[in-house]
């Protein structure tokens, strides 16, 4: 599978790892150089310098010929403007973004966008831990 | 009309003054607080402290009573979540953005916001018309590809001394006004063009590489 991912976060470069060890073939995008740090040395990415949602930069990372798209930087907007952006203009299968804020997860989701919210999902593992603590004790 | 404003640079600032002083009922928002006490001392209750896409901010704008949102930071894809955010939750019936990157107006349209205005591309144009007059300005893009441009007629365009209806103009291209100093002339099939005049055209993408070609 050739995945690209946008951001070199810490989600980004694990999630760009395991991907290299399936032999999956990875592009990372980040505009801050000092990122691409978060990646084992010697790691088989393609690393491109450019601020993600931008056509051009998306296209030197390949996304033309892209299976999947994951849009993980720090910032929510960047992260739904890019993966919109990645449905309309090519054919890219996989496309998910990362959103923090809840409610502009669930109003994303809405209109048909694939997003994944680290707060919901905390919030919730938080939740069962307290409750069966409670029921245990 | 209530009209809200977020971003308070340069341009939303100025245009809320703008709108405030033709009477509309306006308010600014903007996230950074010390901009905030800035503008807090020159708007007063006109300017509110918060962020554009966040959800607790525009409830408490009231948002879903504002005719119009105008996005107007400087982050292109801030304005396109704000407008986006806007519709969805808000049902916001107009929503207008700021667009620093020409290349994303098309792409916004298509995503639902109303309008946008890109400064770039206009000062762009504008320097396209003082250094070719014989160029096809882009002035706005529409939806679905199309586009109004504008042309100024030089002395051996092919497009004079033929009357409208017996121009060739390609498929999908309408002249629909002609500037002739401070006349504005709306064409019909026996209107001649003169040298000088500006044309304002109408145009599918392929219509109007066409008419480049053809008379430009």
């Amino acid at each position: 599978m050739k995945v690209v991912i946008l951001g070199c976060s810490r989600v980004g470069a694990v999630l760009a790892s395991w991907l290299v060890e399936n032999k999956h073939e990875v592009s990372v995008i980040d505009w801050e150089f000092n990122s691409f740090r978060r990646l084992p040395k010697e790691l088989e990415v393609k690393q491109i310098l450019g601020m993600g949602a931008d056509i051009d930069v998306l296209q030197k990372a390949g996304i033309a010929e892209a299976d999947a798209f994951i849009a993980v930087t720090n910032s929510d907007n960047t992260n739904l403007m890019s993966s919109q952006l990645v449905k309309n203009k090519f054919n890219v299968k996989k496309v998910m973004a990362r959103v923090y804020d809840p409610h502009r997860a669930r109003a994303f989701q809405e209109i048909g966008l694939n997003i994944i919210c680290p707060t919901i999902s905390a919030a919730e593992q938080l939740k069962e831990f307290l409750m069966k603590k409670e029921e245990e004790e | 009309m209530y009209v809200l404003v977020v971003g308070g640079g340069q341009v939303g600032v100025n245009l809320t003054k703008l709108l405030l002083a033709e009477g509309k009922e306006v308010l600014l928002v903007e996230k950074d607080p010390k901009r905030y006490a800035q503008l807090a001392d020159e708007f007063g209750e006109n300017v509110i402290l918060g962020d554009g896409t966040e959800l607790g901010t525009l409830m408490d704008t009231g948002a879903n009573r504002a005719d119009v949102l105008i996005a107007a930071t400087g982050a292109d894809q801030d304005n396109l979540i704000i407008c986006q955010t806007a519709k969805v939750l808000y049902l916001i019936p107009k929503t207008i953005a700021r667009v620093n990157d020409p290349r994303n107006e098309e792409l916004f349209q298509t995503l639902g916001v109303d309008a946008t205005v890109s400064s770039t591309r206009i000062i762009g144009s504008l320097i396209e018309e003082k250094i070719d007059p014989g160029m096809a300005i882009p002035l706005m893009a529409l939806k679905g590809e199309v586009e109004i441009f504008q042309t100024e007629l030089e002395a051996d365009s092919p497009l004079l001394q033929k009357k409208l209806s017996k121009l060739k103009l390609p498929e999908d291209v309408i002249i629909f006004a002609a500037i002739r100093g401070n006349e504005v002339i709306i064409p019909k099939g026996d209107t001649v063009f003169e040298e000088g005049d500006k044309l304002m055209v109408l145009a599918k993408k392929e219509g109007k590489e066409e008419f480049k070609k053809l008379f430009l």
